[in-house]
């Protein structure tokens, strides 16, 4: 659904790119061979210059090294793995010779194909969707290039050069050497019009289950560098002071004492507050106690969580402003029904809490370039934010794309938050020493961006026999697109397509079916969290159907396979889901089962929970999971983007809760923001469905299914549905 | 002047006393593996060793060390240390990695104390240490399986 709209909004601009109207380029560079795709020229006109280095996705060096350059950035989620196995598989290099680099700064390159190829972006668990073709075509063409360079050096035909494990060889005359050799000469070649890819049967890198990610080593001896570790010459640490409530602004402040501290270097006040700028974290962070600030807080946000949420319940007896759907006639329906069930869930704010607190580095050099080191999720945007902002056109803007300490939808903002602070903040103290500014735990949590909060009311009817003959939808919560530059395009008729995604898309055959949505106007900031609107979409239609299957006196597994019938990759998994976790068999005394199925970023996930429950809270015992993502690029990390998936979206339900008070955040730190720990991680299976679709999700889909798969096992335990969550408010309530 | 041992080296360092050791290491030694989450050891990102235990670096004044031996991720070396590290890479463990150097050093603390530990011991060990990937499956095999290399 994103993608189609995401698609419309790059026709409206013209900007369309068909996967076909690439044109292969390849460039001599001083290294050696680069390979890219440029747009294909307008008909008629001159095709675009060479590619410069930077323009493309391969890069072969002298030394037989392969860089590759992503369009996707990595958060974790092994984007760089998966762009890599497509390269490898592809090039036939072998993995020691690859490195993985974040592109940024070309977008008819590096745009995101599944949202229409204009802008460049990670998101909506895309990433291999878009570099499916585009990096094993890259691949393939830098093969054909070497063996054809390598066949004129040696005389031989072409298509007798073997390609294997990084070496070039040929059978018949013995020889054979490294890609290095041939980088160059490769590079000279022509560029072949199209490329043949390897087939399925052919594949060995593409589904290999052994295949672990090439960057973990890295990552067990600390030697994988994130933001928070760049250094520079000269390079000053800011810590930010942020208006206490969403809306306020800076009306003064008082920086004498804080600027005599020792290693301040100085405190400027930027368009997001004031920051406090020193020669290191510690500094900056104790010449923050000593400012004195005063803001304006007449166009502020000063309701609570509370007060916000008993509002969305009492609009949610409304009816909606605007529909998503509406198939038959649902108030008919629900009105001559034998049976209507009557639920409202409530859905609180929560915080994506990486890892890594948000940062971003900017430097302008001499020659008058602006780098900006930073989690560059959507780099245009942040381009053209950091050119505004620093006064220069965006091709002098140059960004560094870095891995991040998690992310979880928080690094795509579309008023770039943290980025246009570092440069703000480099700017105001007139360039003269790179900066980074480095947000605290509390600066993160307290920063705004949140899941939005959600209250949605849904209504069955069944009929005398227990067929479902109504269901109806209707949620109230922030549009996330609202007032971004992504409105115009993906808000349509009062419809925000990621407050409905999952509920709209309902794949269960009623034939009377609604679903409304009211956006709200609430100050709190908003943003996309892991898996989106499916992270309450998917609870509330999923603990509902449960309810329903109850009430029709049905077994919840059978009751939804009987909806689902035009929906085969949807019952596949929940077959599959059900029948490893021994679905209906005998449990240990107290332990039972909940299921779930959800479809999100085109993928499909089932789970089982195994819970019990334990002094009034319930323990998960064990998690049986099927997906279905197409074609599985690397099991393993879909194994462990599944895995934790579960663990995120489990801590979400079981205890994470952002509150407001009178307009200001209540939790600061991990003690009162509480993602899941060890302890209460289950014992996660996965299931992988094959598949010869193309690939799509799995860096959210594995989220959605876990908190109503676990909601349904406590109903079975205690008899209590949880309409509030989290369940430590839920479970009281 | 302040006074330890830094991964095997003597280190002598002219800071604010009461600079917590995790800045010390970051900003002024240049030794970046140990990370900053959440600044009050609720996180332990930041986890290091001081004379065998696992600390919180962040919570831990570079004054309290004068005189100690400190390790970080950078300086691990031996035996259980090197079969952890194998292990980890093995079975695939780090997703974003931001939060490894810090599981890192409370298992091979946990280790040392207790060399076939269960998943109690791992639970009780372990529970200072968010991963916000949710990495733990994976963490508690990895665990388990040096205990079991080291055995062999
Ligand atoms: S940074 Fe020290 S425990 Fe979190
Ligand atoms: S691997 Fe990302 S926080 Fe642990």
């Amino acid at each position: 659904m994103l993608a189609h709209r995401m698609n419309a909004l790059a026709a409206r601009q013209g900007l369309a790119l068909s996967r076909r109207g690439f044109l292969l380029s390849a460039t001599a560079t001083a290294a050696g061979l680069a390979i890219g795709f440029r747009a294909l020229p307008a008909a008629g006109s001159e095709p675009p210059a060479a590619a410069s280095p930077f323009e493309s996705y391969i890069e072969i060096a002298e030394d037989g090294g392969v860089l590759i350059h992503s369009s996707q950035f990595d958060m974790g989620q092994g984007s760089y793995h998966g762009i890599a196995t497509l390269v490898v598989e592809e090039l036939g290099c072998d993995w020691s010779q690859v490195a993985v680099e974040g592109a940024a700064g070309n977008p008819a390159l590096y745009g995101n194909v599944a949202w229409g190829g204009a802008f460049q972006g990670t998101g909506g668990s895309t990433s291999m969707t878009t570099a499916w073709d585009r990096y094993r075509r890259a691949g393939a063409a830098a093969r054909q290039m070497l063996a054809a360079a390598a066949a004129e050096a040696w005389q031989v035909p072409a298509d007798e050069i073997a390609v294997e494990k990084g070496r070039l060889s040929h059978a018949g005359s013995g020889r054979s050497a490294g890609f290095g050799a041939f980088a160059k000469a490769a590079a000279r070649q022509p560029v072949p019009s199209d490329v043949a890819l390897k087939t399925r049967d052919q594949w060995r890198e593409i589904g290999n289950a052994g295949t672990k990610r090439f960057d973990r080593v890295g990552k067990t001896r600390g030697e994988q560098d994130f933001t928070i570790d760049v250094t520079l010459p000269g390079l000053l640490t800011a810590v930010m002071i942020h208006p206490p409530k969403f809306g306020a602004i800076l009306a003064g402040f008082d920086a004498e004492a804080a600027k005599a501290a020792p290693g301040v270097v100085d405190v400027v006040a930027i368009h997001r507050g004031v920051a406090v700028v020193a020669e290191d974290m510690w500094s900056a962070l104790k010449g923050r106690d000593l400012v004195g600030v005063t803001w304006d807080e007449s166009a502020a946000e000063t309701r609570g969580s509370a007060e916000i949420l008993e509002s969305y319940r009492s609009q949610a007896t409304n009816p909606p402003k605007a529909m998503a759907r509406n198939d038959g006639d649902v108030e008919g329906a629900l009105a001559s029904a034998e049976t209507v069930l009557d639920s409202t869930f409530a859905f609180p704010f929560l915080a994506h809490a990486a890892m890594e607190p948000l940062n971003a580095v900017a430097r302008l050099s001499d020659d008058g370039i602006l780098e900006v080191w930073g989690g560059h999720q959507i780099p245009d945007v942040y381009q053209q934010i950091a050119a505004q902002i620093a006064e220069l056109p965006p091709e002098k803007v140059r960004l560094q794309v870095m891995k991040t300490g998690g992310g979880f939808g928080r690094r795509a903002v579309p008023d770039g938050d943290v980025v246009g602070e570092a440069v703000a903040i480099a700017k105001a103290i007139g360039w003269r020493a790179p900066v980074k500014v480095q947000w605290t735990r509390e600066n993160d949590m307290r920063g705004g961006r949140y899941r939005p909060a959600y209250v949605h009311r849904l209504r069955a009817g069944l009929d005398a026999v227990g067929k479902v003959v109504a269901w109806d939808s209707h949620i109230v919560g922030q549009s996330i697109l609202h007032g971004t530059p992504f409105e115009a395009a993906m808000v349509q008729d009062g419809i925000d397509v990621t407050s409905v995604e999952g509920a709209a898309n309902l794949p269960y055959a009623v034939p009377n079916l609604a679903v409304g949505l009211t956006s709200t106007d609430v100050r709190v900031p908003v943003l996309w969290w892991r898996a989106v609107g499916s992270t309450h979409t998917a609870y509330a239609t999923e603990v509902f159907i449960d309810e329903v299957a109850e009430a029709a006196g049905a077994d919840p597994v059978a009751f939804r396979l009987a909806l689902l019938k035009d929906h085969p990759r949807h019952r596949a998994v929940l077959e599959l889901a059900a029948e490893k976790a021994g679905w209906g068999q005998a449990l240990p005394e107290g332990h039972h089962q909940g299921v779930a199925v959800h479809e999100s970023f085109s993928s499909f996930v089932a789970q089982v929970a195994e819970v019990s429950m334990l002094d009034g809270r319930p323990k998960v015992h064990r998690v049986v999971c099927a997906v279905d993502c197409g074609t599985a690029i690397n099991p393993d990390t879909i194994r462990a983007q599944v895995e934790g998936g579960i663990g995120f979206g489990l801590g979400a339900i079981m205890q994470e809760e952002l509150t407001l008070t009178e307009g200001e955040v209540d939790q600061g730190n991990y003690d009162g923001y509480l993602p899941l720990r060890i302890e209460d991680m289950p014992e996660v299976e996965v299931h992988i469905v094959e598949s010869d679709a193309p690939p799509t999700g799995i860096g959210e889909p594995g989220v959605p299914p876990i908190g109503p798969a676990v909601a349904n096992a406590v109903f079975k335990a205690t008899g209590k549905r949880i309409y509030e969550l989290p369940f430590e408010k839920g479970l009281l309530a | 002047m302040i006074t330890f041992t830094l991964n095997g080296v003597e280190q002598q360092l002219d800071a604010d006393p009461e600079m917590p050791l995790l800045w010390a290491l970051r900003d002024k030694i240049g030794l970046t593996g140990t990370k900053f989450g959440c600044g009050q050891a609720l996180c332990g990102a930041c986890t290091v060793h001081v004379d065998g235990f696992a600390m919180r670096s962040c919570q831990t004044f570079v004054g309290d060390v004068e005189g100690s031996d400190v390790t970080t991720i950078e300086g691990l070396d031996g035996k259980l240390a090197e079969t952890l590290q194998a292990v980890w890479a093995d079975l695939d463990v780090p997703q974003c990695g931001y939060c490894q150097s810090g599981q890192i050093m409370s298992a091979l603390a946990l280790l040392t104390e207790t060399p076939k530990p269960s998943d109690e011991d791992i639970d009780g060990a372990m529970s200072g240490n968010l991963c916000r990937c949710a990495t733990y499956q994976r963490i508690r095999a990895a665990i388990h399986e040096t205990a079991r290399r080291m055995e062999a």
